[in-house]
């Protein structure tokens, strides 16, 4: 059979001049939420011996805004982030959805907009590559000489999956970790019921959904679930945490920047308590 | 009645029409159909090619994955196997349409059938046992027989309502493939495609063999 | 049955909250919808050139709707060439009318129909009540909903919400009260269902003399109308009666012959999940010796030149019905088809029914975010609808007439204040310091638990992260610079 074209694939590789100037897009809720997966990923870089930039003036890529419906919202944050980014060979996010926000739909914001030197911005803007896109196409590595001694189990999240079509990059990158048990997830292309606004305009649904998902984790008995996008963790792991299920939930990067010498990574001070370090407690 | 229905339905017409082109307002005025590209990178079959051992066997096989029986013969036996399978067939007259071949009929018990000239009322049609007939074509690929009310095929109704429909298939209608059935058959004609016998999803979206049409679909495929 | 039947009913989130408690319908809707979704995917991978007819599909729909008037005017030319006579009908109440006289001009005080879900759409049953006139429902999953006086929910089968014991139920209640009964020792075996079926529909079948059918496709070239069915129904009411009535949405039509070869691989296996569907049935006009004396086409716009001048949204009128994107919906597969308050169900009609019939009802404004945009209908679809482009697309248009009327308050106040504060990363900052203050405040064990307002949608069943002390763009500043 012939294979569904991938909506948005992953650029055409920066050509390779000199040093490689890469831009870190973490997104907003990283930044707030999960600021450890930034610190892992440029662990991870710089581990894999390339410097990551971190511009200042970036905030959102306007997904939140774009996918309710709040189009003209969206406007000043695609300048923002063409403005931001303007410069670079590459920039990396450890989003799928963010990655296929600005891929897919920045340029439509633009055009819709009508201002011309925007689209024109938004035209001249590096590829935007998911972290797992851009160590395997980019970097051109599977094995990131990670250590991660646990049983763990991967969901592919949807924009990850079928926008993007990231295919098996996480799961390769994942096998190669030395120590993992990776135990496959049942059900894992079904999405978790996150959906941005959706979870909280269509809840029941929502929660519906990731009842759904959450058996499938506990059918898997990993310790860890892992994914390339926080926000859809945060929605799993929210569940996870209401029903004391011990289960942790990890970004990719987090599993991949860990090695002999521990998880933590690039912290100088510990990842404060949350819900995502909870002790690990019995089932009911 | 008719008088008072007709001048609203002009200006119907009229009228969506004209909402069509209103809104099609960013289709250029100049482009035409053909201008928008069609392509057609699909399969069109040739392969197995029309008539092989390997299109007949493949229909073969997709016909009995639906539930019909399957009866392969070679042009001696054709007759006497159709005259047996009749024969065995539960009672009822046996529906024949007109311009069934001659070679064929002549084994069939000639106190059962009834042959639908002049047309057979319908009432009739459902106390028959079985109906006997040729098709037009054959789609290897999805297990597909084609009628289009030729000789030997008859009006729609004689293959709808007997319970049991006997079709005789000859080896050089077996294409491979739907585009290939298509360009060989007349549009102008009422076409029946039949994939098995009668079915239906609709309980709990698995399939059911056996609602309003014939039950049972035996084909003979004369190679 | 109709549309209308729907209204009235809760938007969106609130009918969907309903059926999330019925068990039963989860229950079933899962069982079907895993079953005919795990056939689906069998049927599409043997085909090696799905992805290539799906683009030959996607394509020949771009070039009917973008030249509809003309293709249009040659199916009308070809159709009363061979017999037919056409009728076009602005909206459901003209639609309605003209079917209505058309049976009154035979004399006839009942009609078998075929499924079709335009007559569905423009409420046809009740107003052949209305006139006096019996119609019978012949498809299985109608018949049952007919029987059990129920709406839709499914596009292929309307009756998926209910299981085979249901079923048996309602065959034992109400057969007898529209003619044959059901037989007493009627069991759940599906078998035994379909033989009941059988004889219930067979006397109506063969002394019937007007039928309504849809039509899956229209043949521009040569006026050539196709039914695509299962069970021989379709071929009842399309052969045995006197006058065949067909009503079809004017995007039914496709220009050629050749055309159809797409869409007969595309659809069964989309749909059923079958190579082909065990009857398919084309005829073209009247013929002399053979099926209906008189053949009536009935062409209906109903929204459908509302759809088509809007460019995004006009890919929706590409749609077969093959419902392939309600079997793969998780949302859909939860709370089935009644929550949609449409009798176009899951996906597809999140995008069509508010196209259709705009967007002024709380209902149809609904629909555009009853989907998390997962994608997986577009990966289906059999003739490439982007429905989560058009969901979004349409939420934007909910958004964009609603400034300042009919968007809830809150949410254009939220948003309006989270895009302040995203805009800036100064203001981000602030507001991170703010957010971690609070919820340290009502963290326990280092989560937050159950909260009041609006944020309890979120955590009365999910706990929610405590922001850390630090966010990325802190830590970095302190570290790297």
């Amino acid at each position: 059979m012939s294979p569904a074209p991938v909506r948005n694939p992953s650029p055409a590789l920066p050509s390779p001049h000199g040093t490689m100037r890469i831009a870190l897009f973490i997104t907003c809720l990283n930044d707030t939420l999960f600021p450890a997966t930034g610190r892992a990923v440029v662990t991870l870089l710089e581990r894999l011996g390339h410097r990551v930039d971190f511009p200042p003036e970036q905030t959102c890529c306007g997904q939140m805004h774009f996918n309710t419906g709040y189009r003209r919202d969206c406007v000043p944050l695609v300048r923002r982030f063409a403005e931001a980014f303007a410069g670079y060979d590459a920039v990396l996010t450890p989003s799928g959805s963010c990655a296929a926000m600005v891929r897919e739909h920045h340029g439509r914001v633009a055009e819709v907009s009508g201002d011309e030197r925007l689209s024109a911005a938004v035209r001249d803007a590096p590829p935007v590559y998911e972290l797992s896109e851009f160590l395997v196409d980019v970097l051109g590595v599977t094995d990131v000489g990670a250590y991660f001694p646990h049983r763990v189990t991967y969901h592919p999240t949807c924009h990850s999956l079928r926008m993007l079509g990231v295919g098996d990059r996480p799961l390769a990158l994942l096998r190669a970790v030395r120590g993992i048990d990776l135990v496959e997830l049942g059900g894992a292309d079904q999405c978790c019921g996150f959906g941005g606004t959706f979870a909280l305009k269509n809840a029941d649904t929502s929660v519906a959904m990731c009842t759904d998902k959450v058996r499938h984790v506990l059918d898997t008995g990993a310790e860890v679930l892992c994914a390339g996008d926080n926000s859809c963790l945060m929605h799993i792991g929210g569940a996870l945490s209401r029903l004391r299920t011990g289960v942790r939930v990890m970004h990719l990067a987090e599993i991949l920047a860990s090695t002999e010498k521990g998880p933590v990574h690039g912290a100088e001070e510990p990842s404060p308590a949350s819900w995502r370090d909870t002790e690990r407690t019995k089932t009911p | 009645m008719t008088i008072r229905r007709k001048e609203p339905e002009m200006n119907a017409r009229t009228e969506v029409l004209d909402r069509i082109r209103r809104a099609l307002a960013d289709v250029p005025a100049s482009e035409r159909p053909q201008d928008v590209p069609v392509p057609r990178r699909y399969s069109h079959g040739g392969a197995p090619p029309t008539g092989s051992a390997a299109a007949v066997e493949l229909l073969a096989e997709r016909l009995a994955e639906y539930g019909a029986s399957v009866h392969l013969v070679s042009t001696q036996d054709a007759a006497s196997r159709l005259g047996r399978l009749v024969a065995g067939l539960g009672p009822g007259p046996v529906v024949v349409p007109r311009g069934f071949p001659p070679e064929w009929r002549s084994t069939l018990d000639p106190d059962r059938v009834l042959t639908d000239v002049p047309a057979l009322p319908v009432a009739e049609l459902d106390r028959a046992g079985a109906v006997v007939t040729t098709v037009a074509a054959a789609i290897a690929t999805t297990g597909t027989l084609v009628l289009d009310g030729g000789p030997g095929q008859g009006r729609r109704a004689l293959t709808l309502v007997p319970d049991v429909h006997v079709c005789v298939v000859r080896a050089r209608q077996v294409m491979a493939s739907v585009p290939e059935a298509l360009a060989a058959l007349r549009p102008a004609r009422p076409l029946t495609f039949v994939s098995g016998p009668s079915a239906t999803s609709d309980i709990e979206l698995d399939r059911v063999e056996g609602v309003h049409g014939p039950r049972t679909l035996a084909a003979v495929v004369v190679t | 049955m109709n549309d209308a039947t729907f209204l009235g009913m809760p938007a969106f989130p609130a009918a969907a909250a309903g059926a999330l408690r019925d068990s039963q319908l989860r229950g079933n809707l899962a069982r079907a919808t895993g079953t005919i979704r795990s056939r689906r995917a069998a049927a599409v991978s043997e085909q090696d050139d799905w992805e290539h007819l799906r683009e030959a599909g996607r394509a020949v729909k771009e070039r009917t709707l973008r030249h509809l008037d003309r293709y249009l005017l040659q199916l009308e030319e070809k159709v009363t060439a061979a017999g037919g006579t056409v009728h076009w009908a602005r909206d459901a109440e003209e639609a309605r009318r003209i079917v209505v006289g058309l049976v009154q001009d035979t004399g006839e005080r009942e009609v078998v129909k075929v499924k079709s879900m335009v007559t569905q759409e423009i409420g046809l049953n009740d107003a052949l009540a209305d006139a006096g006139i019996d119609a019978y429902e012949t498809d299985l999953a109608e018949l049952i909903v007919q029987l059990g006086q129920d709406h839709p929910s499914h596009i292929l089968v309307p009756a998926i919400h209910r299981n085979r014991a249901e079923i048996r139920e309602i065959f034992l209640r109400s057969m007898g009260a529209y003619g044959t009964a059901a037989p007493a020792d009627l069991n759940d075996d599906p078998r035994r269902l379909a033989e009941a079926a059988r004889r219930h529909l067979r006397e109506k079948f063969l002394r019937a003399k007007v039928a309504v059918s849809g039509v899956n496709f229209l043949v521009a070239e040569t006026g050539t109308a196709v039914v695509v069915e299962s069970e021989g129904n379709g071929r009842m009411c399309l052969t045995l009666p006197e006058t065949l009535i067909s009503v079809a949405g004017i995007e039914k039509v496709i220009p050629t012959w050749q055309d159809l070869e797409v869409f007969l691989q595309l659809l069964p296996r989309s749909s059923t999940g079958e190579r082909m569907n065990p009857y398919t049935s084309t005829w073209t006009g009247t013929r002399a010796d053979d099926g209906p004396r008189a053949f009536h086409l009935v062409l209906v716009d109903a929204g459908r030149t509302e759809a088509l001048s809007d460019p995004v949204g006009r890919q929706v009128l590409n749609c077969i019905r093959c419902s392939a994107c309600l079997n793969v919906c998780p949302v859909y597969e939860r709370v089935g088809g009644h929550a949609y308050g449409s009798v176009y169900p899951g996906p597809i009609g999140a995008v069509l029914s508010p196209q259709l019939r705009g967007t002024a009802s709380e209902v149809d404004r609904a629909l555009p975010y009853a989907s998390s945009l997962c994608g997986a209908c577009y990966e289906v679809c059999p003739v490439k609808i982007d429905i989560p482009e058009v969901l979004v697309h349409l939420r934007a248009r909910v958004v964009e007439d609603g400034r300042g009327r009919l968007v809830p308050k809150p949410e254009r106040l939220a948003m309006a204040a989270a895009r302040w504060v995203i805009s800036r990363p100064a203001r981000l900052t602030a507001a991170q310091r703010a957010g971690a203050v609070a919820a340290r405040l009502v963290a326990r064990r280092g989560r937050v638990g159950r909260l009041p307002g609006p944020l309890s949608r979120w955590t009365d069943t999910r706990d929610a992260p405590v922001p850390p002390a630090e966010t990325f763009s802190a830590w970095w500043k302190r570290t790297r610079r």
